[in-house]
């Protein structure tokens, strides 16, 4: 049985864009048949137990059109106050008007993805190829509707001191928008980049995105990512990860936006010695619902993985981590550390955690964690004892509990921005 | 950590192909005949001279399974099971019940001699008093039905019921029919509902209100003839403030052809009542090529249905070429507890697919999950658990621990824990660490003499033993046998 939005979406996947060459179409149609073949996942599919999302997307919405610039101007909030190069992709276009394509530093391309797709640039040969090889239907969605996004190449040895911020921006009527985005790093390059969403509160939109970045020898790489969608809206995003040897990497994600969201992580440590971290922090209210999945792949010795998620769950909200930590039988002396904990404020809140190794190598350290739990009576009563009145009190430990996930971040400001966000969100539920 | 030279040996000592259980005991037995149909559920019914109510049952089982499939979601890996080519009954020939141990075919006897089971009492006796432990009650289980249950006076004067189930339903129908799955329901899963059609023999335990029970009891299960399966079905009861403690052992011949062993074990503990199970399995293994083996696929859930009551499973899983086995507990009575406590090894080409359930659904309810898995040789070894909070269970707390240890390159260690927190107050901690031995501990031994061989060793008893010393003295020994295996480097 098929449901209504498996229906709409399979009508939509009957017209599919026919620019990008002939590879980036097959890729387009493959991607639909196995939509087409599969549709969307449900709890009986272990990945999506949680997040069941043939309930949870009820209707498939009509693609989105281009927005007014003055109007996604007027939206876009997220990291403004911040020194950043901005890009502003909305409702699943780029917006050149709004957008820093000027003065780029040397070594330092930006380009729209339709852009590069029309002009056959030479670094869309590596769009999509960081699929992992299994069926993901979000992903699947994505490769086969999404026609732009954003293309950033960094050319080896250059070091990009100001981030780059990819500001995803939805307005106007309830539609769904799909971007695919392409990081690719030279071999000793470095670069910060950021990406955040946000949309109106009360449009039940839905957003599909996915960026892919290709992580070179020596490179070093910091994701931000911000997603402060509307309340209603459904927010489903892919990252997709290459990491080649010596690579530094660090990824962090702050949640409180979207009625439903998930986002899946992948991440192919291909090269040796390298260092990555995959850290989150969740704040949730209401009937929210967020799934961050995580799937860690070592195929080569010597790297060392540390992810680190801090859900912190208000009201009937719901939190799910996944995380799997895979180590192949190659992948000796890989050192693993994968750890979350879940602070539950709302009586109807719930924490549902899957942290997962898998482990054919003799010679590692791997270990997970997972906690769940109220707040430590005897913290808050240390803290009102000195009259600091109760809201306040659970707000500075909040804020100390995911501090310690925000305080990965290495870019100054933005580590900054998100400590505010975080301050706004426990301010709102005062 | 690579494992160091010592431990590599120790385990190749306890390698499949040195697995000294694979006789075989050449008896006649009468059979079912092969493969699998409602004359076959009525056979086994006949022959067990079962009431009109749990033909029904085993039928309406039966007719259900038909509809199931097999679940394929465990990290095990193995061919498809020829229901149809299998005896779903077998039993040593012999006069109708024997009345004492003296009418026992003697073969029988002589094959649990060799295993190192006493059923004679007297023997039993002068066997412990050489130990100085204390005595156990053992039920012997050869294929499809019980050949012996020794101390039944002894206990029956305490008020305790321990006898096998097909007795059971007979002499104590009204407590078979009120708990019989009741905390296994019969359609529960493909191979609990398989069992509960043709589930042949197996223990059934009573402990009164207030009694402890005196003496430890003991089911020993013993699968002998080609192409059967064995399914037996063990309930205990634990009435309101009883305490009992039950230990489980399995052995079987070494042969090519893999068996099929699918049990239901339930139990049931009263408000303050307090069952301990413990099973030492060894299952025949199989070769080190993969040939052979038992296929063990158990059900076995307790439910705390009663207030402050407690059930707590301890098990060494070291045979069976495939282990599916989830030991459970749901604790519905307020301030219940359950525990879980596990060594799984796996060799050779040995699947491990173990872990167990903890379902909170009262208040204040607690739990404890300790597993010890080490793999080596080819074989696979995963930890698969659940942790689940309802939304009434306020206070529920729980704190699991799983490590695991890699002896090898070529296996491979698995850890699969679902955690499910639906209630603000519920505290709950999961970790599964590298149980690499601390730089620390093994400083502080060197310092005082002792060469990194000798402090590892000494390290690595400290790990295990928080399995080990909950196993009833008598199994402490036998599972130390099977496990002199050291720890010194693993990954969670």
């Amino acid at each position: 049985m098929r449901t209504p939005a498996e229906q709409g979406l399979s009508g939509e996947l009957k017209k599919l864009s026919a620019t990008g060459g002939a590879r980036i179409v097959a890729l387009r149609e493959a991607a639909a048949k196995a939509f087409n073949d599969n549709g969307l996942p449900h709890r009986r599919v272990e990945e999506w137990k949680y997040t069941d999302l043939r309930t949870l997307v009820r209707e498939a919405l009509p693609i989105s059109t281009p927005a007014q610039s003055v109007v996604v101007e007027a939206h876009a909030r997220l990291l403004v106050d911040t020194e950043v190069r901005r890009i502003v992709v909305a409702n699943g276009a780029v917006v050149p008007e709004l957008s820093g394509f000027a003065d780029l530093e040397p070594g330092l391309s930006i380009q729209p993805l339709a852009q590069a797709l029309a002009a056959g640039s030479d670094v869309v040969t590596r769009l999509g190829s960081l699929e992992p090889g299994r069926y993901d239907a979000v992903l699947a969605l994505n490769t086969a509707l999404a026609v732009d996004g954003v293309v950033i190449a960094v050319a080896p040895g250059t070091v990009i001191e100001r981030p780059i911020h990819v500001a995803h921006v939805f307005s106007g009527k309830a539609a769904a928008s799909f971007a695919r985005n392409l990081v690719v790093l030279g071999e000793g390059a470095s670069l910060t980049y950021a990406e955040s969403f946000e949309g109106p509160e009360g449009a039940a939109y839905q957003v599909n995105s996915a960026t892919e970045f290709v992580v070179a020898d020596a490179s070093s790489l910091d994701v931000v990512r911000v997603q402060e969608e509307g309340a209603s809206a459904i927010h489903l995003s892919t990252l997709l990860f290459e990491v080649g040897k010596d690579v530094k990497l660090n990824a962090f994600g702050f949640t409180s936006g979207a009625a439903v969201s998930r986002t899946s992580l992948y991440a192919r440590l291909i090269g040796a010695d390298s260092a990555v971290s995959f850290n989150g922090a969740l704040l949730l209210k209401d009937r929210q619902h967020a799934d961050s999945t995580l799937f860690v792949d070592h195929q080569t010795t010597g790297c060392e993985s540390r992810e680190l998620f801090k859900h912190v769950l208000d009201d009937s909200s719901r939190g799910v981590f996944q995380g799997k930590i895979v180590v192949r039988q190659p992948a000796q002396k890989t050192d693993g550390r994968m750890m979350s904990r879940a602070l539950i404020l709302g009586d109807d809140a719930e924490m549902d955690n899957k942290p997962e190794l898998e482990i054919f190598a003799d010679d590692v350290a791997c270990g997970h964690g997972a906690t769940c739990g109220a707040i430590d009576d005897d913290l808050l009563f240390y803290l009102r004892a000195r009259g600091i009145p109760l809201k306040e009190a659970q707000s500075l430990l909040v804020q100390a509990f995911v501090g310690e996930a925000i305080e990965t971040v290495a870019n100054d400001a933005l580590r900054d921005a998100l400590v505010e966000r975080a301050e706004t969100w426990l301010k709102a539920r005062a | 950590m690579p494992a160091v030279q010592e431990t590599v040996e120790q385990v190749r000592s306890i390698d499949v192909d040195q697995y000294k259980y694979g006789f075989f005991t050449d008896i006649e037995s009468e059979k079912a005949p092969k493969g699998l149909d409602e004359d076959t559920v009525r056979f086994i019914s006949a022959k067990k001279n079962e009431p009109e109510w749990l033909l029904e049952w085993r039928l309406d089982a039966f007719r259900r399974w038909q509809t199931m499939q097999e679940p394929k979601w465990a990290r095990v890996d193995y061919p498809a099971i020829p229901y149809q080519e299998l005896y779903y009954y077998s039993a040593p020939k012999q006069k109708a019940g024997p009345k004492s141990i003296d009418e026992i075919d003697p073969e029988i006897l002589a094959t649990y001699e060799k295993l190192g089971i006493p059923l004679r009492e007297r023997d039993a006796l002068l066997g412990i008093e050489s130990t100085g432990g204390s005595r156990v009650a053992v039920d012997a289980v050869f294929d499809s039905v019980s050949v012996a249950t020794t101390f039944k006076e002894e206990l029956a004067k305490a008020g305790v019921i321990f006898m096998p189930i097909s007795e059971a339903v007979r002499e104590h129908p009204e407590l078979v029919k009120k708990y019989l799955g009741s905390v296994v329901p019969v359609t529960d899963n493909f191979f609990a509902t398989l069992n509960s059609a043709v589930f042949s023999d197996g223990s059934f335990v009573y402990v009164p209100k207030g009694v402890r029970c005196p003496m430890e009891l003991s089911t020993y299960f013993r699968i002998n003839e080609r192409n059967t399966g064995q399914f037996e079905r063990t309930l205990i009861i634990a009435d309101e403030g009883s305490y009992v403690s039950y230990l489980e052992g399995c052995t079987a011949p070494m042969r090519d052809e893999n068996q099929l062993h699918a049990a239901v074990v339930e139990l049931v503990a009263l408000a303050d009542a307090e069952i301990k199970y413990s099973t030492v399995q060894n299952w025949y293994p199989g070769d080190s090529q993969g040939k052979g083996g038992i296929f063990n696929f158990v059900t076995k859930r307790g439910d705390c249905r009663g207030d402050r009551s407690k059930i707590s499973w301890t098990q060494v899983e070291t045979g069976s070429a495939i282990t599916w086995k989830y030991p459970s507990c749901i604790l519905r009575g307020d301030n219940s507890q359950g525990e879980f406590y596990s060594i799984a090894i796996s060799n050779g080409r040995q699947q491990v697919d173990s872990g167990t359930k903890m379902i909170h659904l009262g208040k204040n309810t607690s739990s404890r999950i300790i597993s010890k898995g080490i793999a080596a040789g080819r074989s696979d070894n995963t930890y698969r658990g659940l942790v689940s909070a309802h939304r009434k269970a306020t206070g529920a707390r729980n704190f699991t621990n799983c490590d695991s240890l890699l002896i090898g390159d070529q296996c491979g260690a698995h850890t699969v824990p679902y955690i499910e927190s639906k209630n603000s107050s519920a505290h709950f901690e999961h970790e599964a660490t590298t149980s690499k031995i601390s730089e620390d501990q093994l400083f502080y031994c060197r310092q005082r003499g002792l060469d990194p061989e000798e402090a590892t060793a000494l390290i690595v008893n400290g790990f295990v033993k928080d399995v080990l010393q909950q196993l009833p003295m008598e199994f402490a020994v036998e599972a130390q046998k099977l496990i002199s295996v050291s720890l010194e480097g693993s990954v969670g």
